[in-house]
């Protein structure tokens, strides 16, 4: 079980939100994490690089931020199956790359801008992602 | 600058998914069990977040160019191929089985979890993995 959170995820959401708002301002480009980090790795097509590691550094600092600032460790749970979380990981980097975007460049960004692409793309990753928990916790049983 | 700009954003992001949950495997993993034990909270982060975009976006794009750019890199396309189908169904599965999405995955880099230290790598080579196979067929 994890607690409703209905606050704190939306004021989580809005900083969101504000990032890739400022993202769109100050870089003019959409905050798609899938593509930032897809292109930490070779081929270089462009001179972003350092940019796109600064952004990844950002992500990494954050939840010492949050202690730091609430005096509370970030708490999480992790699988801890070698096995499942590397089969995640394949299907999570290919998947996204492959469909051009995940939860932040389809799911805030595509949403936000009306994207019928973004729209489709969300509501396939949404069914499986659903379909998937169905399936691990109430078929098999774990 | 961009560096500092760039850092600053992820911080931000990272920040807002730390602080929404979304950053734990085991919340997201709730929202995505309808029939047990549902957590809707991650709707909340999707609808503030979405919210606060729509917003904003409209705003910004009110301006000729962005503040350190020359011009708006936006995406053009508008077709619905196979790719946009087959990448988000994959892409949900591993969503399904891990409870992490990239951006979430990375904020849980430091704290160093067994599983989270086997995701990252996995995820990265899968992303690398995609670009080839879609550099070669074009």
């Amino acid at each position: 079980m994890t607690s409703f959170t209905p606050l704190a995820s939306l004021i989580g959401g809005m900083l969101i939100g504000l990032s890739a708002v400022l993202m769109m301002l100050l870089e003019g480009r959409i905050a798609g994490i899938s593509g930032i980090a897809s292109r930490l790795l070779p081929p270089y097509r462009d001179a972003g690089l350092a940019g796109r590691l600064a952004f990844i550094a950002g992500l990494i600092a954050a939840p010492f931020i949050v202690a730091a600032a609430t005096g509370q460790p970030v708490m999480q749970t992790v699988s801890a199956d070698p096995v499942l979380m590397a089969a995640a990981g394949l299907l999570v980097g290919f998947g996204s790359v492959w469909g051009s975007g995940c939860t932040s460049g389809h799911g805030v960004c595509g949403l936000a801008r009306l994207s019928p692409r973004s729209a489709v793309a969300t509501a396939v990753f949404m069914a499986t992602g659903f379909a998937t928990v169905f399936v691990v916790r109430h078929v098999l049983g774990n | 600058m961009t560096l500092l700009v760039n850092l600053g954003l992820g911080l931000l992001f990272g920040i807002g998914l730390v602080v929404s949950g979304m950053s734990d495997p085991a919340k997201v993993l709730n929202f995505l069990d309808l029939f047990g034990t549902f957590d809707p909270s991650l709707a909340f982060v999707m609808g503030g977040a979405v919210l606060v975009a729509f917003i904003g976006f409209r705003l910004v794009l009110r301006r000729e160019a962005p503040v350190l750019a020359p011009r708006f890199h936006l995406p053009t396309r508008r077709d619905i191929d196979a790719r946009l189908i087959v990448g988000p169904a994959l892409f949900g599965i591993g969503w399904g089985l891990g409870g992490f999405c990239p951006g979430p995955a990375f904020t849980a880099l430091g704290l160093g979890a067994a599983g989270t230290l086997v995701f990252v790598p996995a995820m990265l080579a899968g992303m690398w993995a995609a670009r080839r196979l879609g550099d070669a067929q074009g």
